[in-house]
């Protein structure tokens, strides 16, 4: 079949390129490699960060103490003032006396001290225990909420965890930033490659063209030359992430940073991050010789 | 309906020079015709736009039913199939053997091996070069070289042969073999062919058909022609 042998020759070209530009296209596997480590490590990363933060999201709460002097009625207003922030969860309501049976069910001690209290000298609050969807705004909805009328005080998550959270989100931007950085060089270097590659083989190109060769059958070489070459630059990345991770997952017996943060289990998700990987690579790859052929394979 | 139709042909450079201005001609299927003139004179550029390098910038040239300067960049390959180019300075690639050169463009366009080989054997045979098939451009004499490329422009089977200045690097005798295996061509075959010269002893013995450009124009247009003693460059 004539398409099969045009695309086996191409192929057969562009590997070939390769190799024989040895010099330039070790620079653009190795730039090519750098990268999608770095991308490799970033897309880990954030995957374990969004597990860790999903957790804490999950467990964290606020609490809102009411006025002593507060009743149900107030309460009912409060609570429908709450379910209408956009960051709220859910919200459960608990008037001093279920707080106290809770208590007094937790322990006998309690349940001694408490038995006494009648619904005037009971000394506990009324509370809402609230959760939030996102970590990032606990503060400012908790801040809100104090505000309300009625409202006697409010407790919420640790400034700890919160910071570490938007420090994490800043890694995260920043990563993003170099690595978008990186893959415009690797674009850049490969296209560059691809351009010294057409250079070389300008006679036979100019021949081709004479003998009526079509531009698709010229140009298909060199988009497989920088296909290979974006393909080759993902090996030693998807080694790493697969690999790595899994020894990573080992070796610190499935925990970062001393037992904050839970690692999530290599399992399939590497195998998804090494397809990225590969993707990318071949895309960069491609992109970086598109853009060289348009430019100096014009007829 | 003429093979070759060139009508109130201009092409002016995008530096400003005029290379052709105003040619009509016409050439039938089965001519030989030469192209003469002095440097600069337009030659080349009369028979870029034939193969489509360049196009009028006014004017009309058809060249086997196709109006080149409608033709899309995209679709020139398939003018460029239908016909042959010779050039003085063979292009031939010398890192493939003899086979493999006249073998290129019927490779480029995905063709079975067992289609190719008959025909590229056919080819070298037409310029008597069947022997030869495992050399090298360079160990080859300069003479055959250019007989290679005459027969990788003839792979294709094509109805037109264009050629500028094919024996501008060759001494008279070698010339001579070219030109053989050219009017050969031209005879048995029928193949259309355009050539270019400066050789004046060609010219005279071929008597063929004669197109002299001035300056752009055309001056003399002769059957059976010859070069004149005025217009030796
Ligand atoms: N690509 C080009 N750009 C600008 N001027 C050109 C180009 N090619 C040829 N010319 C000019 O056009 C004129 C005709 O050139 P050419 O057709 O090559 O002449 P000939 O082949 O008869 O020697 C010359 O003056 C030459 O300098
Ligand atoms: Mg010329």
């Amino acid at each position: 079949m004539k398409p099969f042998r045009i695309l086996f020759r191409s192929i057969n070209d562009g590997l070939r390129s390769v190799f024989r530009n040895f010099s330039l296209s070790t620079a653009s596997i190795l730039c090519t490699t750098i990268t999608l480590i770095l991308v490799s490590l970033a897309i880990l990363v954030s995957i374990n960060v969004n597990s860790f933060t999903k957790d804490l999201e999950h467990d964290l709460t606020i609490v809102v103490f009411m006025d002593r002097d507060s009743t149900d009625e107030d309460a009912e207003v409060i609570q429908r003032k709450i379910e209408g922030l956009s960051n709220v969860d859910s919200v459960e309501y608990a008037s001093k006396e279920v707080v106290k049976a809770e208590m007094m069910g937790e322990s006998d001690t309690f349940s001694a001290i408490m038995g006494s209290w009648n619904a005037d000298t009971n000394p506990l609050q009324n509370e809402f225990t609230i959760k939030v969807k996102e970590a990032k705004g606990l503060n400012k909805t908790a801040k809100e909420i104090e505000k309300y009328d009625k409202v006697d005080s409010v407790q919420y998550g640790e400034g700890m965890v919160e910071k570490m959270v938007s420090l994490f989100g800043v890694i995260q931007k920043s990563t993003i930033v170099i690595v978008v950085a990186l893959v415009v060089v690797t674009a850049f270097l490969i296209s560059n490659t691809i351009k010294i590659t057409i250079f070389s083989r300008r006679n036979e190109i100019e021949i081709m063209r004479l003998v009526g060769t079509s531009n698709f059958v010229i140009r298909l070489p060199f988009l497989f030359e920088g296909f290979f070459l974006g393909i080759i630059g993902s090996i030693i990345p998807i080694l790493i992430t697969i690999y790595g991770y899994m020894f990573a997952y080992d070796k610190l017996g499935g925990y970062l940073f001393s037992n904050i943060i839970r690692m999530v289990k290599p399992t399939s998700f590497v195998f998804t991050v090494a397809l990225v990987l590969l993707a990318i690579g071949a895309i960069v790859g491609m992109f970086g010789s598109f853009r060289s052929v348009r430019k100096h394979l014009k007829i | 309906m003429k093979f070759i139709k060139i009508q109130d042909c201009y092409k002016v450079y995008k530096n400003g020079v005029t290379a052709t201005a105003g040619l009509n001609l016409e050439i039938s299927k089965g001519e030989f015709v030469f192209i003469i003139g002095a440097t600069g004179c337009g030659k080349s550029t009369l028979i870029k736009m034939l193969y489509r390098e360049e196009k009028p910038t006014k004017g009309k040239v058809i060249v086997g039913g196709i109006d080149v300067a409608k033709l899309r960049n995209g679709k020139v390959y398939k003018l460029r199939r239908k016909l042959g180019i010779v050039f003085q300075d063979f292009k031939l690639l010398p890192k493939l053997t003899v086979f493999e050169n006249v073998a290129f463009p019927l490779n480029s366009m995905g063709l079975k091996k067992s289609e190719i080989k008959p025909r590229v054997l056919k080819a070298l045979e037409l310029v008597g070069l069947k022997e030869k098939v495992r050399s090298y451009p360079n160990e080859l004499s300069a003479g055959m070289q250019q007989r290679v490329c005459i027969a990788r422009a003839m792979v294709n089977s094509p109805k037109l042969l264009i050629c500028d200045e094919p024996t501008g690097n060759l001494d008279p005798e070698t010339s001579k073999e070219v030109m053989d295996v050219l009017d050969s061509i031209n005879k048995e075959l029928g193949t259309t062919i355009v050539m270019v010269t400066h050789d004046k002893d060609i010219v005279n013995r071929m008597k063929k058909r004669v197109i002299l450009l001035d300056n752009g124009i055309l001056a003399s247009d002769e059957l059976k022609g010859k070069y004149k003693a005025h217009e030796t460059v």
